[in-house]
C-alpha cells in the first residue's frame, strides 16, 4: 500500500535532505523539472583527479518522493566514477528506495525517477556520449510529464 | 418548492459506486476533470451498438434512419437545454475542439496584426494555447483580465482592456480551479459595446447550473459532455447563427459538404458544415441520456444541492488550521471547486495518501499554469462536487487529510 511509502526513512529523506545545495565549480551541471508534481531539480556533481565523484549535490523543490530520492541517489553515487554512472539504473535507484517491494503506482514513479532523469542526460552531455534511442525513449516515456 | 435532492438516492444510479477501491468506497471528487455516468447513459449507449448501429446521414436503410433520429434528437436536446435553436449546436470531441474551432475558423478569417484578443489569468490551457497559436499566425496581441487576492476578475482592468477595443473576448464561466462564477452576462454585454466577438468556455458551468446562451447573449459556447454526466468523446459548440453561417469550415471531409468537384467544394448546411467525417455517433446519443438525466433532477436542485455542499466542505476545512483554501469566499460567486493545500504537504503526495482511503482528489497544475504563477504555487489538491456527492463524502475526506497531517507529522 502506498502510504507505507512515507515510512519514516523516507520522511526523514525528504525532510533533511542529504547533499542539499550547489556546487559552483561542479563539472556536471543539469537541470529538469517535471510539472506533474511541480518538481524541478537542479544536479552538481563534482569529479576529482581520478574522474571519481568527489562531491554532488542536489537541490530543487518537489514532492517528497522526489525529494527523497535525489537525496538518496546523491549518496549512492558518491565515490563512484564516472563512468560507472552510466551504468547506474533505474533498478538500483528504486530498490534502494524500496518502491517496487511497495507498489507505489506509475504515476508516482515518474515522481522518484526525476532525479534519475537529470542524472542520465547530465552524464551523457559531460562525456559527450550519445544516448542509445532505446534508453532515451524510456527516459521520456518514464520520466513524462502531465498532459495538459 | 421542489424536495432536496438526495444524493445517497442519486449515487443508486451511478453502477461505478458499487465498486470499492483498496477495499473501501469510492469518494469520488475529481468531478471537475470528468464525471462519473449514471446507468441511464450506459445503456443508452449499449442499445445504440447492440440495435441499431449504423453510420447516420447517409444510409437510406432502416438502421441508418433510426441512428440519424437519435443522433439529431440529442442534439435538438442538448439545444433546449441551453436554450439554443438546434442548427446552432456543432458537436466537437471535447470543449477543447470547439474552442479551437473558434479560434482556427473565425480567428483567422478576421484577426490581422496589431488586433487585441482578451482572456483572463484563469482560463484553463484549452482557452490560453489556441489563442496563442492564433496570434503566432496572424500577430494579434493577447491580453489577460488580472485576477485578485480572493480570485474575482479585477473590473477595472477589464474596463482598460475593453477600452483598447478588442475583438475577441474569450473567458471562462467558471475557473476550473478556483471555482470561481465570472458575471459572463456583463462582460458579453461590455464586450459587444465595444464591438469585440465574445467566446465563454462552460465546460465548468453547463453541468452544473443553469445556462441559458440566449440570456448571456455571448456570440459562441463551449463545453464537454463528459463533465456532465456524458460519455467522455462529445464536446459542443454553440455559436450564433449568422456567425456560424459566414465561417469557413474548421475540418474539411465528408459530411461537412453539399457538393464536391474536382476543382472545389460547396458546404453543407449549419450545423454539419462543421461536423466533418464520422461523429461518435454513440456518444453523441448518450449525452442526450445525461441531459435527460440531468433534466429529471433539475439543474437549481443540482446547484443548490452543491452550494450547501460547498458550504459545508469550507467549513470542514476551515478546521484544519494549516489549510489554505484558494478561490472567492462569497458562494454565490463560487462552484463547487475547492483548490487547496494542506501545510507545505505537496499536493501529489497528498493524493497518493487519500487514494489509498480511496478518495479520489486531482493534484497539479489542472491545466492552469499561468493561474499557479499567479497564485505563487506549482500546484494545488482540488477536490470538486456533483450531484452525487453527500456531507458523509466530505467527512471522508477530512479523515483522509488529517490522516496526511500525522503522516507529515503537521
Amino acid at each position: 500500500m502506498s502510504s507505507d511509502f512515507y515510512r519514516d526513512m523516507i520522511l526523514d529523506y525528504y525532510r533533511n535532505p542529504r547533499n542539499y545545495g550547489s556546487i559552483d565549480d561542479a563539472e556536471i551541471k543539469v537541470h529538469e523539472s517535471n510539472p506533474l508534481c511541480g518538481d524541478d531539480i537542479e544536479l552538481y556533481i563534482k569529479l576529482d583527479k581520478d574522474r571519481e565523484v568527489e562531491d554532488i549535490k542536489f537541490k530543487g523543490r518537489g514532492c517528497a518522493i522526489s525529494i527523497a530520492s535525489a537525496s538518496l541517489m546523491t549518496e549512492l553515487l558518491k565515490g563512484k566514477k564516472v563512468d560507472e554512472l552510466l551504468f547506474f539504473t533505474k533498478k538500483d535507484l528504486l530498490d534502494a528506495l524500496g518502491i517496487e517491494t511497495l507498489g507505489l503506482n506509475p504515476v508516482r514513479i515518474k515522481c522518484a525517477l526525476l532525479p534519475y532523469k537529470a542524472l542520465k542526460i547530465a552524464v551523457y552531455n559531460h562525456l559527450g556520449k550519445e544516448m542509445s534511442e532505446e534508453e532515451a525513449h524510456l527516459l521520456d516515456y518514464e520520466g513524462g510529464v502531465e498532459q495538459g | 418548492m421542489f424536495p432536496n435532492l438526495d444524493p445517497e438516492i442519486v449515487k443508486q444510479d451511478f453502477p461505478i459506486f458499487k465498486r470499492k477501491v483498496y477495499g473501501k468506497p469510492l469518494t469520488y471528487l475529481d468531478n471537475a476533470a470528468t464525471t462519473q455516468k449514471p446507468r441511464q447513459v450506459v445503456d443508452a449507449i449499449r442499445e445504440f451498438y447492440q440495435s441499431y448501429n449504423a453510420n447516420i446521414h447517409r444510409g437510406v436503410y432502416r438502421l441508418s434512419i433510426e441512428a440519424t433520429e437519435a443522433f439529431e434528437n440529442s442534439r435538438a436536446k442538448v439545444a433546449k437545454f441551453i436554450n439554443a435553436k438546434d442548427s446552432e449546436v456543432v458537436f466537437t470531441k471535447n470543449a477543447t475542439e470547439a474552442l479551437n474551432l473558434v479560434a482556427y475558423s473565425w480567428g483567422l478569417s478576421n484577426l490581422k496584426e496589431g488586433d487585441r484578443i482578451v482572456l483572463t489569468e484563469m482560463e484553463h490551457h484549452s482557452n490560453i494555447v489556441p489563442w496563442q497559436l492564433v496570434s503566432k499566425y496572424t500577430g494579434v496581441v493577447v491580453d489577460y483580465i488580472p485576477i485578485d487576492e480572493e480570485g474575482l476578475l479585477v473590473c477595472e482592468e477589464l474596463d482598460r482592456l475593453l477600452s483598447l477595443e478588442p475583438k475577441v473576448v474569450s473567458i471562462t464561466h467558471v475557473s476550473n480551479v478556483l471555482g470561481t462564477i465570472n458575471d459572463v452576462k456583463e462582460i458579453v454585454a461590455k464586450a459587444h459595446k465595444v464591438g469585440a466577438l465574445t467566446v465563454v468556455d462552460a465546460a465548468q458551468s453547463v453541468p452544473h447550473m443553469h445556462v441559458d446562451v440566449k440570456e448571456l447573449d455571448c456570440d459562441f459556447l463551449a463545453f464537454s459532455g463528459h463533465k456532465a454526466l456524458g460519455p467522455l468523446g462529445v464536446g459542443v459548440l454553440y455559436g450564433k447563427r449568422d456567425l456560424l453561417k459566414e465561417m469557413s469550415p474548421f475540418l474539411g471531409g465528408g459530411d461537412m459538404i453539399s457538393r464536391v468537384w474536382l476543382s472545389g467544394a460547396e458546404w453543407n448546411e449549419l450545423p454539419w458544415k462543421f461536423e466533418a467525417g464520422t461523429s461518435s455517433v454513440a456518444d453523441v446519443i448518450g449525452l442526450g441520456a445525461a441531459i435527460d438525466y440531468l433534466n429529471s433532477i433539475g439543474m437549481s436542485r443540482i446547484r443548490s444541492h452543491e452550494v450547501k455542499l460547498t458550504m459545508y466542505a469550507l467549513r470542514r476545512l476551515s478546521e484544519l488550521k494549516d489549510l489554505k483554501v484558494y478561490g472567492p469566499k462569497n458562494l454565490d460567486k463560487r462552484s463547487a471547486v475547492i483548490s487547496f493545500n494542506l501545510s507545505n504537504i505537496h499536493p501529489h503526495d497528498l493524493a497518493t495518501i487519500l487514494d489509498e482511503e480511496g478518495i479520489a482528489i486531482r493534484a497539479g497544475h489542472h491545466c492552469a499554469m499561468p493561474l499557479m504563477t499567479k497564485l505563487g504555487v506549482a500546484a494545488t489538491a482540488r477536490a470538486s462536487f456533483y450531484l452525487y456527492n453527500s456531507e458523509n463524502d466530505v467527512d471522508i475526506l477530512m479523515e483522509g487529510l488529517n490522516k496526511a497531517g500525522r503522516i507529515f507529522k503537521i
